[in-house]
């Protein structure tokens, strides 16, 4: 039996400890074969293990062991060479390959732990974004009750409700015990309870506003911790343990002011109401970050949400007020109207009243004059005739008031002889004053020019009055007529400052006084006295009549022509006087000589004045037809006659310069032939000048001559002065309105 | 007569002719009218005048013998009398006339008759003073003397 190659091993096989070195080898191969079937297994389980190979690798490596541990199991017996051979086989291999595993191992197990540090680094970073999810969702919590607290405080516009609203969600998202709003009272010394969540009808609590909890929470637009303790906290009853955490946020109270056009509200506003929120007590619950934050994202849309509420309400009772406003302008205009219409009514009656009568003085003085007189009857009768036709202009500017205040009235400018007009003043007053015994002096200036440029009608009328009431308001005594140049020194009265005439070349001033011995005025009645329709109130004037019209008419006059009209009077009983200023023009040298005021000298048979003029007579009435041609032709004048209309419309051509008709003869037309003339004639330089001959001149006969475009009319009979006169006048001015 | 008897004559007479109101202003107009050009106006002029107011008067004649008056027409005659006897200064034919035209106007016939026959005295009593004054001028005239003014 040796030449077995059989290994005999060191130990008997009965050894104890041989068994248990079998067993163990045993269960290490088992082992060892188990661990890579476990490894395959859950690799193939999980889908991104990186390191297969590694475990391949490593698998290798431990089947390897396992199988010389198998092996070895062998080896307890006797054994062949065989086996000796795979076992040492296994061995060496084994040997080899865990070798590679070590080796490949320093290599792999920093990578392997770098996984676990990642994956650490990934838990982290999973916990971060979970705490930040967390708060996320806390925040859009938070928005979505602002939202949702903003919507429905901004759901309406009435300050109470949006406060109380603000209280209940505020306490409903936050679930408070309690909720309060503190307003400043309206002397903003004191802070008082407005609005409360839980309690119905809060008390009117005050408490001051410069407690020093209370400027803290104030200077701060955060939302502050404050004592449960301090007064403003202290509204609820007593709680149990304790009570809950108390903040207070102020709210801004915006007014309209504080919203400048492109400034964000200023917060200098000093006005702040405070709000004060509870938690509930015992419940050991904190203000939390985002709690408070809410709280003063709240506060501040109240403060806009109140803020439009109130300039809503301004608004709104600007509004009223306007509307309140509207309707009393309404009323006053409508007054006005009622006023004016009033005014007008009356103006219009008065004039009807008053023309009527004057109707009938004017044309039964023209008749009268027409009557068998005696000079001196003549002489009253052509008074009284120009003292009619004066007021009958003087109605006509009555109802002419109107126009004079809209200021659309002008003055008829033309030269006039100024000592004329005073003279016709004085002859016109002289019969009233004698009969009531007053005498009445005229003294014109040297220096006075004799003619003058300006309102002829007017300048008389403003005279007349004011003479006129020198002599009503005086019983006795005298009135003295003084006029003169004004000098520049004299012009500025200090007792007319506001009136600043400026001489010039082509003007003067005409200063005029009046004074009178009468019953004089009271120094405060003196700025009434040129307001229309106003009286002096004192008894003696009471009967003295007259419409209180003519001074305010006077003084619009005399500022149309710029000039300044004042009272003087010491006082009553003391007389006064009335002086007036205005300004005239002075008529340039070369004017003079053809003014038709000539001295009253009749110059017969004078040169002939009017060489050739070519002129058409018509005139039905052939006696009156050939005296009319004989005044022309004595004057030098082409004479051409026509006895009817036809026939003068037939001969009447553009060489004629001057057309008489006669038109007071009833059924001929003399107004007809006129427009016929007006329209046959379309340039003014080639229309001959229509003069009327007519019997009457009544208002009717000269409107009518005025409306169908007549130039003029003269009252028949006729003389050779007036004839040449109102020929000269019309070829100069191509105009004349009227030769008595 | 001498020549200035009848100068002095005629001024007379002239003057008691206004002074009784037969003529008025208006003639004296005519009268200086009259001059070389024309040297016979005023005779030309009253002419005129007598044969127009003769056919106006008896115009009214006719008219107021008519059954049914035609006052208009009678006024218009009247106002033609009116205007011509106005123009030489026949002042109390005028005068008349005036009055004429009112009763025409309140159409009063009795009145309106009464006025021809004044009117009509009147204008004779005129035209026999013209034609004695035109006389007196012409002895002057072919007496070789100047008319006095």
């Amino acid at each position: 039996m040796d030449s077995c190659n059989c290994i005999e091993p060191q130990w008997p096989p009965d050894d104890l400890l041989m068994k248990y070195q079998y067993i163990s080898d045993f269960f290490i191969a088992l082992a060892y074969f188990s661990i890579p079937l476990e490894l395959i297994y859950f690799v193939k389980k999980s889908a991104v293990f990186p390191y297969r190979w590694v475990l391949v690798q490593f698998g290798a490596f431990i089947v390897l062991c396992g199988a010389t541990h198998l092996i070895n199991l062998w080896t307890f017996t006797m054994h062949t060479r065989t086996v000796a051979m795979v076992m040492t086989t296994a061995k060496v291999f084994t040997a080899v390959v865990s070798c590679a595993t070590a080796l490949m191992l320093v290599h792999i197990i920093p990578d392997l732990l770098s996984v676990k540090t990642r994956e650490l680094f990934l838990k982290n970073k999973a916990a971060e974004l979970d705490r930040e999810m967390g708060l996320i969702r806390t925040q859009e919590e938070t928005g979505r009750h602002v939202r949702m607290l903003t919507h429905e405080i901004r759901s309406t516009l009435d300050r109470h409700t949006i406060l109380k609203t603000t209280l209940v969600e505020l306490g409903r998202t936050l679930a408070l015990e309690e909720c309060a709003l503190w307003m400043p009272t309206r002397t903003g010394l004191e802070l008082q309870l407005s609005y409360t969540l839980r309690q119905q009808n809060p008390v009117g609590y005050t408490v001051p506003i410069h407690l020093p909890v209370i400027n803290q929470v104030f200077s701060s637009s955060h939302a502050v911790k404050i004592s449960p303790k301090c007064p403003v906290a202290r509204i609820r009853p007593a709680g149990k343990y304790m009570p809950g955490e108390v903040v207070a946020v102020r709210v801004p109270l915006l007014h309209l002011s504080n919203f400048q056009i492109n400034d964000w509200p200023e917060l200098s506003t000093k006005q702040y109401a405070l709000m004060v929120l509870m938690l509930p007590s015992d419940s050991a619950r904190q203000w939390h970050v985002h709690e408070l934050e809410l709280v003063e994202v709240v506060a501040d849309q109240v403060a806009v949400a109140l803020s439009h509420a109130a300039i809503l309400e301004e608004s709104m009772r600007a509004r009223d007020l306007l509307m309140e406003q509207n309707v009393a302008l309404d009323l006053a205009r409508r007054e006005a109207e009622t006023a004016i219409r009033a005014r007008n009514d009356f103006l219009a009656v008065m004039n009807h009243e008053m023309r009527t009568p004057m109707h009938a003085i004017i044309a039964l003085s023209s008749l009268l004059q027409e009557t068998e007189l005696t000079p001196e009857q003549r002489l009253m009768v052509e008074t009284i005739l120009k003292s009619s036709n004066l007021l009958s202009t003087l109605i006509n500017d009555v109802l002419d008031l109107s126009r004079l205040e809209d200021g659309s009235l002008q003055l008829d400018l033309g030269t006039f002889n100024l000592f004329a007009v005073f003279r016709e003043v004085l002859n016109l007053i002289k019969p009233i004053a004698s009969v009531k015994k007053l005498h009445v002096s005229l003294n014109l200036a040297p220096d006075l020019p004799e003619y003058a440029i300006g309102d002829e009608k007017r300048l008389m009328q403003t005279i007349l009055n004011v003479v006129g009431n020198a002599v009503k308001f005086s019983k006795e005594g005298s009135i003295s007529i003084t006029a003169f140049v004004a000098k520049s020194e004299l012009l500025r009265d200090s007792r007319t400052p506001e009136f600043f005439p400026v001489p010039s070349d082509n003007h003067f001033y005409l200063r005029v006084q009046v004074k009178d011995s009468g019953v004089g005025i009271s120094p405060q009645d003196i700025p009434k006295l040129f307001t229309k329709f106003a009286q002096t109130q004192s008894t003696a004037t009471r009967n003295s009549g007259g419409s209180g019209l003519g001074l305010a008419i006077c003084k619009r006059f005399v500022n149309l022509m710029e000039g300044h009209i004042w009272i003087e009077s010491e006082g009553l009983g003391k007389g006064c006087t009335a002086i007036f200023m205005v300004k005239l023009g002075i008529p340039e040298r070369s004017n003079e000589p053809k003014l038709p005021f000539m001295p009253k000298v009749p110059t017969n048979h004078g040169p002939t004045a009017f060489p050739g003029l070519k002129v058409l007579v018509m005139d039905e009435n052939g006696v009156s037809r050939m005296v009319t041609k004989g005044l022309l032709v004595h004057l030098g004048c082409d004479v051409t006659m026509v006895s009817s209309s036809e026939e003068c419309l037939r001969v009447v051509s553009h060489e004629h310069k001057v057309v008489f008709m006669d038109v007071c003869v009833p059924g001929m037309d003399g107004y007809e032939v006129a427009i016929r003339i007006n329209e046959k004639f379309t340039k003014r330089h080639e229309r001959p000048v229509i003069v009327a001959l007519t019997g009457n001149t009544d208002k009717v006969t000269k409107e009518n001559c005025m409306r169908v475009g007549m130039d003029g009319i003269i009252l028949k009979p006729v003389s050779l002065d007036k004839m040449r006169s109102v020929l000269s006048d019309l070829l100069e001015h191509r105009v004349l309105f009227e030769a008595i | 007569m001498d020549l200035v008897q009848l100068q002095r004559q005629f001024v007379d007479y002239r003057t008691s002719l206004y002074h009784e109101g037969f003529l008025d202003e208006q003639f004296t107009q005519l009268q200086e009218l009259q001059d070389e050009n024309n040297p016979d106006f005023v005779v030309e002029v009253v002419s005129l005048f007598f044969e127009d107011s003769e056919r106006l008067l008896n115009e009214l004649a006719r008219a107021l013998e008519q059954q049914s008056i035609d006052y208009k027409r009678i006024d218009a005659h009247v106002h033609q009398l009116k205007g011509s006897s106005s123009s030489i200064g026949a002042q109390r034919v005028q005068k008349v006339c005036i009055a004429f035209r009112n009763y025409c106007e309140e159409q009063n016939v009795e009145g309106c008759l009464k006025c021809l026959q004044q009117v009509r005295h009147e204008y004779s009593l005129v035209k026999t003073k013209l034609e004695s004054l035109f006389q007196l001028e012409q002895q002057i005239l072919t007496a070789g003397g100047s008319i006095p003014m």
